[in-house]
């Protein structure tokens, strides 16, 4: 038994690639913590190096990748092979596009069944039973029936229900689902978005939730991770972020999500794009794009600093007003 | 008041073919639409995957040729026009697309790519290039820039390019399907914005084919929902996203993520359009299918705002869209950007 109350925690986590190109800092000092039963949403537009974080976490980056930093999965501190080790059983991670995830030679109760006898000894028929249970327990009707089907025979929203029993079928204490909903047609998301949360609250999982969008956030997640080239923007529980956003970045990327239950006469348009991250600019990421930058600025990385309880920001000029009165 | 494209009764299916080349079915990928568009609107035509607005844009424009019903530009019919005839009349309709790196050639520079349709059409002989200029300043790009490749650019860039190439022509009428839908949500609300400002100055017609109904809320003036190849309501964009009046637009709306947790509405997926479902295509799913449902098919019903819902007059009155908090902080702090990129 360990002492920790947190799932997974990572701490002080970083990635660079070696490419042709030269090196690419890819994510730079990310730490964060889920407790079990909880979500952590981690959001950002492509190349904030959501993606590539849960993928060190799960130790599933391409051998060119560094990575840096620590992950404890429930204080257990986890290493290359630990990270194998402990994926598929303790940690488990959904994608967004199923089919890739699936083999398409197999039927989808035999991956499923597969699944469950890599990590448990138990007989191909106990695990095709339990492979079917978890069909049923994720809502596939006839369950049975489906569990012989191939996956290119199974619709979009019904392949991700099988990756979600696929990743269930261990009790993992750890589940990243990496743009879950993101392929899927918006009635089929909320049904899987629903799906996700009743497991989470029923097997006490810690989710780690990776998307870059808002408004699945603001539904599902409790806590919020906004990444911003590679490095932390800000961090809150889910409300507070919503409700009193501190940095810049996602300031204006709250504006600039259009809202079915906000018509506005324009979105808030963020100027000009990411940075390259061959080239990072010497001071705040975020600078070159940011109405309230001044010189000091671009002088050097901001600290990720906490501004209330449990909301940090990595901004100089937080709290705005102050800044803007000043 | 006349409208500037209207379509009446358009059906397109697409065979499928066995091995050996013997149709087995058919993809009912429209099946029966019948839309107008009037001149200086935007008219937004929503769905889910397979729901045939795609086809249904291509069709609007004779890109594909409809199986049956009809097609009328200002009152000219599009289908009875000779392919000459039809090249003329492209010159002021336009398609953009979704995917800004499938819809420009690599092959061509930028100021290739936009003055081929000024070639085509003959438009300003002999300054074309500072007509390109001028439309890549209008989408917000540097004139400097005509001379690079597509590749050099980033996806927003080439939406703009894009929109620039559409612009050439003239046209009165630009048909848009999902054009930003592949961006990052910064740079799609630079193209939301740059596009709504366009749609407004030049007085474009426009007829927006999105899944995303928050982009849909700020922009469009009116809204056709599509379900498996039909229209099951359409009607003045407020009026339809207050009250919804098909017991599909009410789950469709109530699926858009950001509005607070709501029991999914909805169960299972959609059904194959191969196959549509007997009577009211919806009734599989429907919450409040009658056994008339799956008999009788319902016709679009209503003045201007219209359902195709057997039932949509005793409904229980749907949940109301709770528009959000107005946020004074927010935005406060959200105008900085706005200052910051004002030409």
């Amino acid at each position: 038994m360990s002492a920790t109350p947190w799932a997974l925690e990572v701490e002080d986590l970083s990635i660079t690639f070696r490419t042709d190109r030269g090196t690419l800092r890819a994510v730079e000092g990310v730490s964060f913590r889920v407790a079990p039963g909880r979500t952590l949403a981690i959001v950002g537009e492509s190349g904030c190096g959501k993606s590539v974080t849960s993928l060190a976490v799960m130790g599933l980056l391409a051998p060119n990748a560094r990575v840096g930093g620590t992950v404890r999965l429930a204080g257990q501190p986890l290493d290359d092979a630990g990270r194998r080790a402990a994926r598929g059983r303790d940690m488990a991670m959904i994608f967004q596009e199923p089919m890739t995830s699936l083999n398409p030679a197999f039927t989808a109760g035999d991956q499923v069944a597969e699944a469950i006898r890599a990590h448990e000894g138990v007989s191909l028929r106990a695990a095709t039973e339990r492979a079917i249970a978890l069909f049923e327990r994720v809502r596939i009707p006839e369950a049975a029936r489906r569990a012989r089907q191939y996956p290119h025979q199974l619709s979009g929203g019904m392949r991700q229900r099988v990756m979600i029993a696929m990743a269930l079928a261990c009790r993992p204490k750890l589940l990243i689902a990496d743009e879950p909903t993101t392929a899927l047609d918006v009635t089929v998301q909320a049904q899987i978005l629903a799906l996700l949360d009743e497991l989470k609250r029923e097997t006490g999982t810690a989710v780690v939730l990776i998307t870059h969008d808002l408004g699945v956030v603001r539904d599902h997640a409790e806590e919020v991770l906004v990444m911003y080239a590679g490095r932390m923007a800000e961090q809150a529980p889910a409300a507070r972020l919503f409700d009193r956003p501190e940095h810049p970045y996602t300031i204006g990327l709250l504006g600039a999500a259009p809202r079915l239950d906000e018509k506005r006469g324009r979105l808030a348009s963020i100027p000009g794009t990411v940075p390259d991250l061959y080239r990072p600019p010497p001071g705040c990421r975020f600078a070159p794009r940011c109405p309230f930058s001044i010189a000091a600025c671009d002088a050097g990385q901001p600290e990720f600093r906490p501004l209330e309880e449990a909301h940090r920001a990595a901004c100089i000029r937080a709290p705005l007003e102050a800044a803007l009165a000043a | 008041m006349t409208a500037l494209l209207e379509a009446k009764g358009l059906v397109r299916h697409f065979p499928i073919r066995d091995a050996l080349g013997r149709a087995k079915g058919a993809v009912r990928a429209v099946d029966g639409v019948s839309l107008f568009v009037y001149r200086g609107e935007v008219l937004a035509v929503v769905g889910e995957s397979g729901c045939g607005k795609s086809t249904l844009g291509r069709l609007l424009l004779r890109l594909i040729e409809p199986d049956s019903g009809t097609l009328h530009f200002e009152g000219e019919d599009l289908r009875a026009l000779s392919a000459s005839a039809l090249r003329k009349r492209r010159r002021r309709m336009q398609l953009i697309f979704q995917d800004p790196f499938g819809s420009l050639d690599p092959r061509m520079t930028v100021e290739a790519a936009i003055a081929e349709p000024l070639k085509l059409h003959g438009l300003h002989k002999g300054r074309e290039r500072e007509r390109v200029a001028e439309l890549l300043s209008r989408v917000g790009l540097r004139p400097e820039l005509a001379r690079r490749w597509p590749h050099e650019f980033s996806g927003g860039q080439r939406q703009r390019i894009a929109i620039a190439r559409a612009l050439a022509s003239e046209p009165e009428l630009i048909i848009g399907d999902e054009p930003v839908s592949a961006l990052d949500v910064s740079v799609q609300a630079q193209v939301v914005n740059l596009l709504a400002g366009l749609i407004k100055e030049l007085g474009l017609t426009f007829i927006l084919i999105s899944h995303d109904l928050g982009v849909v809320r700020q922009v469009a003036d009116r809204v056709a929902v599509m379900y498996l190849g039909k229209i099951v309501e359409e009607g003045a964009a407020e009026a339809l996203f207050r009250n919804p009046r098909h017991p599909y637009t009410r789950a469709l709306l109530a699926a858009v993520p950001g509005q607070g947790q709501k029991p999914a509405m909805l169960e299972g997926d959609i059904p194959s359009p191969v196959a549509p479902p007997s009577g009211c295509r919806f009734h599989t799913r429907c919450p409040f299918a009658q056994p008339y449902c799956r008999e009788v098919e319902p016709e679009l019903d209503g003045l201007t705002h219209r359902a195709a819902c057997h039932f949509q007059d005793s409904l229980p009155p749907a949940p109301p869209l709770r528009e959000a908090e107005p946020d004074a902080r927010l935005r406060h702090l959200q105008s900085f950007f706005d200052r910051e990129t004002t030409p």
